[in-house]
């Protein structure tokens, strides 16, 4: 855990990064894979026009990413290919937007997942990070809007945050630009391995940890390698059709297997 | 699949899955969400401190009057107006010199061609043809666009928009429509095929349905030229020159609003016929207004909406240029082919209180109604070889040669609000149905309301006149 207050300590040592557009220039053998998700008008296409170059189209108003966008960037010597999803209030699957979101961290796998949280409202936007720590460990929290929450006078302690969630931080104000190299030499720890978040697990009911501790270790004991299998756990006693059926038709023992490759 | 993978199988987590619910209890999903809240609310409180904050009362008593039911719609007409306006008179005189400018290019143009000795046709074809459609549509649309798109996008980042769904919400639930095709309609005033692309935000298929079928309604920047021309030309010179801008203004917003209007009954009717249902709640997120960096908006507006927008017009209109000198130029049995045609293409528009030149416009056009007027002119003047049409008083000469009366006017206008959407957002709105039927019935049910719209103020306007 202290790995992960030292980060918003230590990323102070900015670097740049390249934009790369919308196609990679040149082919290379290795590319990050970096999904972007947040609550709506969270300013998500804005820190994923920075990153890339490109000029997705921005507006405050929530909903306004209708289909997922995918962009190019370079850092560390590295490429990172960056997906800035629809922007959802949880990843329940409750709508269309939920489920592409959701899908995408659990299964495509994004070595980084970036939540963009509007510091304005960081307690629902918590409600969203909870959510994605739960489902993959390899999260940074980007606190956005930071020069707006400062106007309305809410301040956020930016490394208590970090320690508590147990998830790198970082504050920004993606639209000037601010924060934004922090936030890529993060993502880059995070990909490359050199920085091991260790998520927050949430405690949870007397009456249902029994059951999630059981099922999740039959989980575990089916497919070793998944991260998630609390996660899992839950939403199998939920009932939720969608990861019943990805269990049983294989998709999730093929996430499995290729995540020890 | 590789790799040493036994012990337990899906079947076996299943049933033990079934054993475990029983144990955890009724409303598990409820009380999964609300340690969740809990949790975020104990973290929230340990690392955010808000102070008392003056900016944030002071966004709440701006919401209070933006979305009052006193205030809210007067200031939406309000503003729309002011829009249209800053438009209207600010684009008035950079499109003069932009003509001039371009047309002087026009003759420079033609010279060249003869002093390089290339024969009639290959002049005509290229300078009379391609380039005067395209310097029309330049001159036509582009200070509009530079002035209209910026104010738009200003709105869109100061957190306008919402507010606009937030009040029109009642109307939309009465017209069984979803309060997010506000949005959707917002879009639309920029271009249709957005506008019908943005409603994928909205989730329930009926209601996007809805807003997609009469997205069509909101006049897109390739009819607001129209629609400002015919207002200028038509409807303001029935007044005094002092007055001239203020009709004009009212006029496009009339037309503008009539077109909301519309979007609303149709929607109304469409929800109680083929689309059947109530109208599903929402919740939408009335965001903080945030100050846009104008930088950033210019920027932005001219480089993603006006320039792709206008390459748009251009790649239709060349080639439309082009065709139109090709029909005033090739003769069968002494006549025309324009000729044939408008004359084929007469009788029906005179039914609809145009003409057979306005008809074969809007034909040409279905690639994009950002050539109707420029075709339309050209059609008009090939005869003839008038081609410096520079301000409104030689067009205005011209069309009422042609035959033209406020009643064309108020007819063409209409036709222009209601008419079939462009190939473009046709082509959107089949992607985005994925059907084939939707997006014949899309375009049936937009000219069947033009037709009848326009019978009907054309036989008033006649017996009025009469």
């Amino acid at each position: 855990m202290s790995s992960c207050s030292d980060c918003v300590l230590k990323c102070e040592a900015a670097s740049t990064f390249t934009t790369l557009g919308a196609k990679k220039k040149t082919q290379t053998a290795h590319e990050y894979l970096v999904a972007l998700v947040g609550n709506p008008n969270t300013g998500k296409s804005t820190v994923f026009n920075e990153l890339t170059g490109l000029h997705q189209h921005t507006g405050n108003w929530p909903g306004k990413t209708v289909a997922r966008a995918e962009g190019f960037f370079k850092a560390h010597g590295q490429h990172f290919r960056i997906v800035d999803l629809p922007g959802t209030y949880s990843l329940l699957a409750n709508s269309v937007d939920e489920e592409i979101a959701r899908d995408f961290v659990l299964f495509s796998k994004p070595q980084c997942t970036i939540v963009v949280c509007d510091s304005t409202m960081l307690e629902r936007n918590l409600q969203l990070v909870l959510q994605v720590i739960e489902i993959t460990d390899r999260v940074v929290v980007c606190l956005n809007l930071l020069d707006e929450a400062n106007r309305k006078g809410i301040s956020i302690d930016a490394g208590i945050l970090a320690t508590e969630l147990g998830v790198p931080v970082i504050a920004t104000t993606a639209r000037s630009g601010n924060g934004l190299s922090e936030l890529v030499d993060c993502v880059y720890k995070v990909c490359s391995g050199a920085l091991v978040p260790k998520p927050l697990h949430r405690p949870l009911d007397s009456s249902i940890e029994p059951s999630v501790v059981k099922l999740s270790g039959l989980i575990q004991a089916e497919f070793p390698q998944l991260h998630c299998s609390r996660w899992i756990a839950l939403r199998l006693l939920e009932g939720d059709a969608r990861i019943e059926k990805a269990m049983c038709d294989g998709t999730l023992g093929r996430l499995a297997v290729s995540e020890i490759v | 699949m590789s790799g040493p993978i036994k012990n337990t199988d899906p079947d076996t987590i299943l049933s033990a899955v079934v054993e475990e619910r029983g144990k955890v209890g009724q409303a598990l999903h409820d009380r999964l969400a609300s340690s969740l809240y809990s949790t975020a609310a104990d973290i929230a409180g340990r690392t955010v401190q808000a102070g008392a904050s003056s900016a944030a009362r002071r966004d709440i008593a701006i919401d209070r009057i933006l979305t009052s039911s006193i205030y809210g719609f007067p200031l939406m007409g309000l503003g729309l107006i002011a829009i249209l306006w800053m438009t209207i008179r600010g684009a008035n005189y950079p499109s003069a010199i932009l003509f001039d400018a371009l047309f002087w290019v026009h003759d420079r143009l033609e010279e060249l061609f003869q002093f390089c000795g290339a024969p009639w046709w290959l002049t005509g074809f290229v300078v009379n043809g391609v380039y005067r459609g395209l310097a029309w549509v330049v001159a036509v649309m582009l200070p509009p666009m530079a002035i209209f798109f910026p104010i738009f996008t200003f709105l869109e980042d100061i957190g306008y928009l919402p507010r606009i769904a937030f009040n029109l919400d009642r109307v939309f639930r009465w017209a069984g429509a979803h309060g997010k095709q506000a949005l959707t309609m917002g879009m639309g005033f920029g271009c249709n095929a957005a506008g019908v692309v943005a409603c994928r935000i909205i989730d329930s298929p009926r209601e996007r349905l809805i807003a997609i079928l009469t997205n069509n309604f909101m006049l897109c920047n390739g009819r607001w030229p129209t629609i400002i021309m015919l207002s200028s030309i038509f409807v303001a010179a029935a007044f005094p020159p002092m007055w001239a801008g203020v009709v004009a203004t009212a006029s496009v917003a009339t037309v503008t609003m009539l077109g909301v209007l519309v979007t609303f009954l149709v929607s109304r009717v469409l929800s109680k016929t083929v689309l059947k249902g109530e109208p599903s709640h929402f919740i939408l997120e009335l965001p903080p207004f945030r100050k846009p960096n104008l930088l950033r908006i210019i920027y932005r507006s001219i480089m993603d909406r006006t320039i792709f927008v206008l390459g748009r017009a251009c790649i239709t209109a060349a080639p439309a240029g082009g065709l139109i000198w090709l029909l005033g130029n090739i003769s069968i049995h002494g006549q025309t082919l324009a000729q044939v045609l408008i004359d084929f293409l007469n009788p029906a528009g005179h039914l609809l209180g145009l003409d057979g030149v306005i008809l074969l416009a809007y034909i040409i056009a279905i690639p994009a109604n950002e050539i109707v007027v420029p075709t339309m002119i050209m059609a008009y003047s090939s005869g003839s070889q008038i081609s410096d049409i520079a301000n409104l008083t030689e067009l205005s000469a011209l069309l009422r040669a042609n035959g033209w009366s406020l009643n064309t006017a108020l007819c063409m206008m209409l036709f222009s609000l209601l008419h079939y959407p462009c190939a473009t957002t046709s082509w959107t709105i089949y992607r985005e149905t994925g059907s084939w039927r939707w997006t014949i019935f899309a375009n049936m049910l937009t000219l069947g309301i033009a037709v009848i719209a326009c019978l009907v103020v054309n036989g008033v306007g006649r017996l009025v006149v009469s």
